[in-house]
Formats: structure tokens, C-alpha cells, sequence
């Protein structure tokens, strides 16, 4: 019986003119398979359709500053995470942390905004957004140090914790129907240059700068990556797993505060319980496929962004459903997953009954 | 052998798509079920002309699958035929949450070049208002909202319909389907109750329930009913669920204030009449369904472009009602509705013309046993949600008169509550 069957075999690094041909053929084929998707199920031409994307992310001067900001605050969340995943500490709980760190900002700026001048209201919105990323991060965190508590479902539970929280405060502080806080613009975060998500952009930057010298040049970023590697090699060369443990959760929970912060404090002022809007899982995908590198990550959120917000155009531009564009963003993402799984292994056939034995 | 089965298969199978295409074109062109509509269309008034380089922008919710943003999307169909507007004119925003998103798509809708902005749902109220504050030059309409009166902008406007005459007139229709059923031994006149499928307990909801039960109780007089809040406008499992909660409660025929199928889908699935709002669900409820009221956007439309092409100014509320041909029904589903609903509708849509039936008419119902000669409604959106307007004049609740939505909160004998979602 000579079946055939297949083994994966981890590649030899390749040239980075190889890596980059690779991709720009993923890119191009997943284009082409889109094309053809849109074609059988709407009957739409593909080119006006793509066209219809680059337009919903760089049609006008309002739409690129609306994409930046929206790169910039998905970037944060996404560095928020990666020190955690850098250690194997499964943080899904940034959704929640991100939107209790809003929920801070919000409370600040409604409750101190009238009684408070105005910088010293901003110190107390950034400390507030802080302290509550780190009290939601930290939880888990002890509670895995301590006990080996299970971290994914712990943070998936702390989300639902945080998303409860602010329908309650909406609940019990805004009376009107639809149970939406008006905007309180005036207590916003300052305005650079008149532009409103500039602030944002340039504090995200400083930070993809700051975390990206944390996690390569310091003590603590190599202790990050022993105790991702092998928690016995970090205790056998004296690191104290648990101190790292927590003490990277609470730059993940502060960063993710800040996050929060930027979103209600920076664009939006207000809060609802879609304001974080999945974003907290999306930078999980955005920090493994930028390879935890906050480099590599402004690309990878860039390139989600832009497709989010060009999937959106279209299905706007053409009435389609939003489905469509979501189906589009998927095979787009889904040619990306699989040409970086290929750059690292090959499939090589082997034959059973020889190799098995 | 196989090879004759799977002929055979094959055969059965094309012969059963063809009869079941068979049953659903029968359906579709069997239109005898359906009656016209007991109100006669109006047609717009259209009296300008739309330069070229004219924009308008639509901000929706949800998308066609809301039974409430169709409605909003047929009337911009609508008013794109009439006016002759090209895809480029009229440019339609939807799945737009009630969020900071509604301010980045009325702003994106500006850079566009859009001179009126429109936005749909009672949340994207605020976002609108900054958006406004923005752009003084561009004009921004909300449906159902209820700041404008008081915000101080000139270029923020609220609308609504008087949908509670609508409202009132499907539940004549219920009222009437009550009495068949009780003249037919189904159930005892005291056994008549009805069940509501509400999304909040909101002034624009409990008008809009009470009005249908005021249309039902005018004709039969001892009905009731219970109503179920869901807590959110477009939720099909939690809808369904009232529904099918309210019909195990032994609700005799079923309406709603939400927009998704769940609630007509249930009434449908268990055989209990149903008043639809927002449009027919003839389509996929043919069993059940009776009526619906809802309201027609169109006029509005043309009345918000015809102001700014004329360069004139829009009024800060604006509600429209039957004479406008924004307050419309469906036809009347013939095959479940009772005999005579036709006549005994279109009369009443006479008299609301003329003045001389008022939907909240004091003397048909009572607060905690008694008549009501004066009230005071929450009128002007304020922090506290005070009541602040008397709005009971001549023995007449006065919906809609000094805000185009509703601010008819009043809990009436007759209606039990099972909940309460704000």
C-alpha cells in the first residue's frame, strides 16, 4: 500500500527579495480571487470595486486623517498586547481593558470636567485611563501567578465584565432612549495645529517607538522573551516568572488605558459599549502577523485598516451588504495568514511506510 | 440499477423545484389577498428644480434587512425617481452605529459635497447636533430626535410623522379581527386581549402602542393588552421571543414596535393574526398578517430639498401627517383580516382629515381610573427630564404639536406592562 502523504517541514530563511516576491504574489493572487467572488455574487466589475476601496481609505483629506487615526488607535491596542503575547500570556481581554480605561476617561471628564481646570483634567484622565487598563489587566495576571488561573478565559471574562460596566453607567447616568451619551467635546483632549486626531497620531507613534526599544534593548523586554521561550530556562537562569508576569500585564493594561484614553478622550467623548468595536482582538491578529515586531505591526494594522475601511466604502458605493466586503477582507486576509505560513515551512510528500517506521 | 435511481432521483427532484417555482409564482401573482391601500397615495409636490451639483446624504442605522431603514431607503428611491436625482446626488450611508461613527459620516458626507444631511435613528441625534455646530453652511435633518426646538442652531431640524393616526387606524383593524374571532366563539369578549412587541419604554413607543390600542378599543370595547419591551429597535431572537412569550400569555393577535421579522415571523409560526409597522409583511407572512402602518419619508424629503434649493429656511420640527401622505398604510391582507375592514378605515381616515376624530381624545380612556384634563409632558430634552409643557388643551392630548416626536408618555387603564427597558 503506497499511499501518499504529506509532512510540513520548517523552511530555511529566505533571501528578503524572496520574502517580499512571495507576498506580492499572495497579495496579487488574493486580489484576483476576490475579484472573481465579487463578480459571481454581485455581478459588479472588480476594478470599480477596488476602485470604490482605495477611494473609501484616501478619497479625500478627511478620510486619510480618519484612516490614520483609526491605524494609530488599532496600532495601540495591538502594542498593548504584544509585550503579553511576547511571554505566552494569553491576553484576550484588551477589548475590556481598552473600553474600562474609556469608561475612566468618560467618568473624569463628566464628573470633574466642570470643577477642574483644564490641564490638571487631562493629568487625571491619563492617570484615571492608566489605572483602570492595569486594575483589569492585573487581575488575571496575579491570579495566573499565583494560582495558574487560566488567562484566556479569565480576560475573555473581564470583557464582559467591562462591557456590563458601561451599560450600566449608561443606564443609570444617560435617561434618553436610545440610552446614548451626547458627545462633551469641551473636555476632549487638546487640539494640535486644528487637527483633531493629529494628538493621537503623534502619541502612538512615541509609543510604537517606546515599546519597540522595551521589548529589543532593555532587561525586561529579553526577560519577556525567556519567559515566552521557556518558563524552566527563565527560572533556571534566576528570573522571577511571576514578578515578569505581572509586571508585563501591567505595561499591557496601562497601555491599553491609554488606548481608551486616545478613543473617548482624543476622538470620540463620549462612550457606548461598541466604542473599542472588536479592535481588542483585532490587535491580536495585528501582532502576531507583525510578528510582534511594533515595526512590522504599523503595516499589518495599516493594512486592516485600510481594508475595513475600504470594505466599507464599497458596500456603501454599490448598496451591497456589508457581508460582501467582509467576504473580500477574508480571502484578502486569508492569502496574507497562508503565504506567511508557507514562508516558514514547505510541504514535502513523503511516502508512508518509510518514514513512518 | 443506480444509474436508473439516480434518473429517477434526478427526475423527482426537478419536478419538485418545479412545482414548488409553480406555488411561488402562484403566490406572487394571486394578489387577491391583498386590498389597496385604504388610504389613497399623494403624490409630491414637487415645484423646483434640482441643479445639477445639488447633494443630499443619508445616514442609516442598519441596512435593508431593518424593517425601519427600508423604509427610510424606499422613500430616498422614491424621491430620486421624482426629482430625477443621479447615483452621484444622492449618496446613502448605512450600518451606521449610533456613535462618534454618525459624526465621521455626516463630516465625510460634507466633504463629499452633500448640502443636506439626513440621519435616522433617535441616536445619532447628538452626533448630528456636532456635526451641525460644524458646518453652519450645511443643513442636517434628523428623524425622530427631539432637540432641535431647543439646541439654538439654524441648521438642525427634527422630524417625525403623526404615525399614532396610523398607528390608531391598524388597530381599528385589530380591534375589528378581535370581534370576528369573538363572534365565531373563538374566545369571550373578555378573553379579547392583545399583545405588543416594544423595543423601549420611550414616549415614541408608548404612543405608538397606545394609539394602536385606542384604534382597537374604539371598536372593541373591552379589549386589552399586554406589552413586552425587548430593549433594543432591531433584535430578531428577543422579538421573536416576546412574541412567542405574549402568545403563550393568550394573546389573541400580536403587534410590534421593533424592527426586525421576529415578532411577524412567531405570529406567523403559530397561527395568530398580526398589525405590522414600517411596511408588508404580506410576503413572507401571508397567513397572518393583517395590516401595516408606517411612515412615508418621501414628502419630507422633497420638503427639505425644496427648501434648500429655494434658499429657504427648514423648519426646527417638522411632523407630516395623512393630508401630507406621510402617514401611510399598507393594502388590507383580505384573506385574515374581518369583512369590512376596508370600509370602516377609509372612513375614519375621512374624519381624521376633517379634524373630527382626535386619536388621544381624552374622553376614550383614563389614567389610574381617571379622565385627564391636564398634563404636563417632557417636551424640551433637558438633563433632568422634567416635564415641562402643559399639552392637554380642549379635552385633546396635543401629540406632536410642540415637538414633531412623540412626548405621549402616559401609562392607560388597559395596558399591562409586563417590563420596562429604557
Amino acid at each position: 500500500m503506497n499511499k501518499m502523504s504529506f509532512h510540513l517541514v520548517k523552511r530555511e530563511p529566505m533571501v528578503w527579495y524572496k520574502n517580499v516576491f512571495v507576498r506580492a504574489i499572495a497579495i496579487i493572487a488574493s486580489l484576483i480571487v476576490s475579484a472573481v467572488a465579487i463578480t459571481i455574487l454581485t455581478g459588479k466589475n472588480p476594478l470599480e470595486v477596488y476602485a470604490s476601496m482605495v477611494s473609501g481609505a484616501f478619497g479625500s483629506s478627511l478620510r486619510i486623517w480618519s484612516l490614520v487615526q483609526n491605524v494609530a488607535i488599532l496600532l495601540c491596542i495591538s502594542l498593548a498586547v504584544t509585550p503579553a503575547f511576547k511571554m505566552k500570556f494569553w491576553n484576550c481581554g484588551a477589548e475590556g481593558q481598552v473600553l474600562i480605561g474609556g469608561l475612566a476617561t468618560t467618568a473624569v471628564m463628566m464628573f470633574l470636567g466642570d470643577s477642574l481646570p483644564y490641564p490638571a483634567l487631562i493629568v487625571v484622565m491619563l492617570i484615571a485611563s492608566m489605572l483602570a487598563g492595569i486594575i483589569w489587566s492585573v487581575i488575571p495576571a496575579f491570579c495566573k501567578a499565583l494560582w495558574n488561573t487560566n488567562e484566556t478565559l479569565f480576560t475573555l471574562m473581564m470583557n464582559y465584565v467591562a462591557i456590563q460596566s458601561v451599560a450600566f453607567f449608561l443606564k443609570y447616568f444617560v435617561k434618553s432612549g436610545s440610552g446614548v451619551l451626547a458627545p462633551m467635546s469641551e473636555y476632549g483632549l487638546p487640539v494640535l495645529f486644528g487637527q483633531s486626531y493629529l494628538l493621537n497620531i503623534i502619541i502612538v507613534a512615541v509609543l510604537t517607538v517606546l515599546v519597540y526599544i522595551y521589548l529589543k534593548k532593555t532587561k525586561h523586554g529579553y526577560e519577556i522573551s525567556v519567559v515566552g521561550e521557556s518558563e524552566n530556562t527563565a527560572k533556571y537562569i534566576g528570573i522571577n516568572v511571576r514578578k515578569v508576569v505581572i509586571r508585563t500585564l501591567v505595561v499591557s493594561g496601562a497601555l491599553c488605558g491609554i488606548a481608551g484614553l486616545l478613543l473617548v478622550g482624543g476622538t470620540n467623548h463620549t462612550i457606548s459599549t461598541t466604542t473599542v468595536d472588536g479592535r481588542g482582538f483585532t490587535a491580536i491578529m495585528v501582532s502576531w502577523l507583525g510578528k510582534f515586531n511594533p515595526v512590522y505591526m504599523v503595516l499589518t494594522s495599516f493594512l486592516i485598516v485600510f481594508l475595513q475601511r475600504g470594505a466599507g466604502q464599497v458596500s456603501t458605493d454599490f448598496r451591497l451588504p456589508s457581508a460582501i466586503s467582509d467576504i473580500v477582507t477574508g480571502i484578502i486576509l486569508f492569502f496574507i495568514i497562508g503565504c506567511e505560513f508557507f514562508l516558514q515551512y514547505k510541504i514535502v510528500s513523503t511516502k508512508s511506510g518509510k518514514e513512518n517506521d | 440499477m443506480k444509474k436508473i435511481l439516480a434518473v429517477m432521483l434526478a427526475a423527482i427532484m426537478i419536478f419538485s423545484l418545479a412545482a414548488c417555482g409553480g406555488n411561488e409564482t402562484g403566490k406572487e401573482n394571486d394578489n387577491k389577498g391583498m386590498s389597496e391601500s385604504p388610504i389613497a397615495e399623494v403624490a409630491l409636490n414637487v415645484d423646483y428644480e434640482v441643479p445639477s451639483d445639488f447633494k443630499i446624504g443619508f445616514i442609516c442605522l442598519h441596512d435593508e434587512n431593518s424593517t425601519y431603514d427600508l423604509n427610510f431607503l424606499n422613500a430616498v428611491d422614491k424621491i430620486k425617481e421624482a426629482l430625477k436625482l443621479t447615483d452621484e446626488q444622492v449618496i446613502v450611508r448605512v450600518n451606521i452605529p449610533e456613535g462618534n461613527e454618525c459624526y465621521v459620516a455626516a463630516k465625510d458626507l460634507v466633504s463629499e459635497g452633500c448640502k443636506v444631511v439626513f440621519a435616522n435613528s433617535f441616536g445619532h441625534e447628538d452626533f448630528m447636533i456636532q456635526a451641525a455646530k460644524e458646518f453652519p453652511e450645511v443643513q442636517f435633518c434628523h428623524a425622530t430626535g427631539t432637540k432641535a426646538h431647543t439646541s439654538g442652531l439654524d441648521n438642525y431640524h427634527n422630524a417625525f410623522a403623526s404615525i399614532y393616526e396610523g398607528r390608531f387606524l391598524a388597530g381599528v383593524a385589530a380591534g375589528l379581527k378581535l370581534n370576528e374571532m369573538i363572534e365565531a366563539g373563538k374566545f369571550t369578549a373578555e378573553e379579547a386581549k392583545m399583545g405588543y412587541v416594544g423595543a423601549f419604554t420611550y414616549a415614541e413607543v408608548i404612543s405608538g402602542y397606545t394609539s394602536f390600542y385606542l384604534g382597537a378599543k374604539s371598536v372593541c370595547p373591552t379589549v386589552t393588552m399586554d406589552v413586552q419591551f425587548t430593549g433594543s429597535w432591531y433584535d430578531a431572537t428577543e422579538e421573536k421571543n416576546a412574541a412567542e412569550a405574549l402568545i403563550a400569555r393568550d394573546c389573541k393577535l400580536i403587534s410590534q414596535h421593533a424592527d426586525s421579522m421576529g415578532a411577524p415571523g412567531a405570529c406567523e409560526a403559530a397561527g395568530i393574526p398580526n398589525v405590522s409597522y414600517n411596511g408588508s409583511t404580506y410576503d413572507s407572512c401571508y397567513e397572518t398578517f393583517i395590516i401595516s402602518s408606517a411612515i412615508n419619508w418621501a414628502p419630507y424629503y422633497n420638503y427639505i430639498i425644496g427648501q434648500v434649493v429655494k434658499g429657504e429656511k427648514i423648519d426646527a420640527d417638522w411632523c407630516g401627517g395623512i393630508a401630507e401622505g406621510s402617514v401611510v398604510l399598507t393594502g388590507i391582507n383580505q384573506g385574515v383580516a374581518a369583512e369590512g375592514t376596508y370600509e370602516k378605515i377609509q372612513a375614519l381616515v375621512e374624519e381624521i382629515k376633517a379634524g373630527k376624530l382626535n386619536v388621544f381624545d381624552t374622553a376614550s380612556f383614563t389614567v389610574g381610573g381617571k379622565k385627564l384634563d391636564s398634563y404636563q409632558a417632557d417636551v424640551d430634552t433637558d438633563a433632568a427630564f422634567q416635564p415641562d409643557t402643559e399639552v392637554i388643551a380642549d379635552g385633546v392630548f396635543n401629540e406632536s404639536e410642540f415637538r414633531s416626536a412623540p412626548y405621549f408618555d402616559l401609562r392607560i387603564d388597559g395596558i399591562t406592562l409586563l417590563n420596562e427597558k429604557f
